[in-house]
């Protein structure tokens, strides 16, 4: 069994984020708690990759309050991201998982079990002595996923993880992320696929220009979306 | 010592004589070779072993003076050998401040000069090499709550190829320097004498075929050494991706 949760809800106050002149994310307010996967929806620059990197902890707010589970603390044990581009170390497969365990604390007399563990559980067994760099670009997503899951997470971050992906790919890292969710991590998710978004998200915020335009559920979002901007992005209008 | 062994019979020497004695395996021409390369190695594998880490830690810490520091330490890649023969002789010296240890004049002299010489430019390229890195792993170690000590460790590892090439630089530049081994070690026939500095003596002789001779040698030792490492780049490389 889990712990309660340390990071959950993960409260943004009023954020706001420059870099330089200028503004990335306005006043934007939000809650995530525990449940089905959230999914950040937004056009190319709304400020989805920002917003994660806040929610890691990562970068901080030029302006306003972020808390996990009530706490503005440092520490981001609990918490992992995978970038939409994930930087390889340049060592084997499964060196890249020791490597994210021992980072995590976990006791050297346990890291091998647990890298098989890990390994098998994205699919990459079989490739665990491959050279990391040298995996196709679905599978070193996975084995972000892999590493990401290795600290045990919480509260598991996804910046488009299959943007660059094959269907046949897509597919393997939404089941891995689907089993994440089930296991009881929360999932918090950039995409701007809506086929992904109906299969996956729980819950649904739609950035646009740097502002929460929506948070409602996913079925909400799908069907009954209440704000111009989202009902635009749906149509599959060009949302700028 | 062997002094009275020249490298061979005066005045029938031609240009092919250097080759002759590597071929036959001169005893003489052999000794000062391994001691060229056991004191360039030893100063390049401890310039590394200094070097590197100072290089990363220059390239991801932030401190006041830090861009001094890396601007001098950009410009004493350019150090001559020697004034850093003549620094490590003023200290090594009898009246010096490590005059007491009594290296002056012995391979371990020659070592620690050459080692000065180096560290700068191992430093030098690690910093460029590690900060080039750094913006490419800085979100990724970040996330994974690595420390200042683990991320040094992890980019050196993970520079590791790089590293070789700029470990390789250091160690030509000492195996070809002169000035600093001829003021520490005194290029005494046996004891210090290494291919640089048999050069030197040899053209000032004015047995210039000789002299060349064992210029092409020295050459090739370092084409070897460095056909080696690419040799063995390639094959890690392979290895570890």
């Amino acid at each position: 069994m889990r712990a309660p949760s340390s990071e959950l809800p993960l409260v943004l106050d009023r954020i706001l984020f420059k870099a330089g002149v200028a503004t990335i994310l306005n006043h934007l307010s939000l809650t995530i708690a525990p449940g089905a996967p959230t999914v950040i929806v937004g056009p190319n620059g709304s400020g989805k990759t920002t917003l994660l990197r806040l929610c890691m902890g990562l970068i901080a707010p030029t302006d306003g309050n972020i808390t996990w589970g009530g706490r503005r603390q440092a520490s981001m044990a609990r918490r992992a991201i995978v970038f939409q581009r994930p930087v390889m170390l340049r060592r084997s497969t499964a060196a890249n998982v020791a490597y994210a365990l021992a980072k995590a604390d976990v006791h050297h007399s346990h890291r091998a079990a647990r890298v098989d563990q890990l390994l098998a559980r994205v699919g990459l067994f079989d490739m665990a002595q491959r050279a990391a760099r040298s995996l196709s670009g679905g599978e070193q997503q996975r084995l972000a996923l892999a590493r990401a899951l290795a600290r045990d997470p919480e509260l598991l971050l996804l910046d488009e993880p299959t943007a660059s992906l094959d269907p046949a790919s897509t597919r393997r890292v939404e089941e891995i992320i689907l089993v994440a969710a089930q296991s009881g991590i929360k999932i918090v998710m950039a995409s701007h696929d809506l086929g992904q978004v109906r299969r996956i998200a729980g819950d649904v915020v739609f950035l646009a220009r740097g502002a929460l335009c929506e948070h409602s559920s996913a079925d909400n979002f799908l069907n009954r979306p209440t704000m111009p901007e989202a009902a635009a992005f749906l149509r599959g209008d060009l949302v700028i | 010592m062997p002094s009275g062994e020249r490298f061979s019979g005066g005045a029938k020497i031609n240009f092919f004589s250097a080759w002759d004695l590597v071929v036959s395996g001169n005893p003489t021409l052999m000794a000062i070779v391994r001691l060229s390369l056991a004191v360039s190695l030893t100063a390049a594998v401890i310039a590394g072993a200094v070097g590197m880490p100072l290089g990363a830690s220059l390239a991801l810490t932030r401190f006041p003076g830090r861009a001094t520091l890396i601007v001098l330490c950009n410009a004493m890649m350019g150090l001559p050998p020697v004034v850093v023969g003549l620094a490590v002789y003023l200290l090594l010296s009898r009246s010096g401040p490590l005059g007491a240890m009594g290296i002056l004049f012995t391979p371990a002299a020659m070592i620690v000069a050459q080692t000065i010489l180096i560290v700068p430019i191992i430093a030098a390229l690690t910093r460029q090499t590690v900060e080039d890195l750094w913006s490419e792993y800085s979100d990724e170690l970040n996330s994974m709550e690595v420390g200042p000590v683990g991320r040094v460790a992890t980019l050196l590892w993970d520079a590791r190829y790089s590293l070789m090439t700029t470990l390789l630089a250091g160690f030509g530049r000492a195996i070809a320097e002169v000035g600093a081994v001829m003021i520490v070690g005194g290029n005494i026939d046996g004891f210090t004498r290494t291919m640089t500095t048999s050069i030197a003596l040899e053209t000032s002789k004015g047995d210039l075929p000789l002299a060349m001779g064992l210029g092409l040698v020295l050459i090739c030792i370092v084409l070897a050494i460095n056909a080696a490492a690419w040799v063995a780049r390639l094959w890690s490389e392979r290895q570890a991706g």
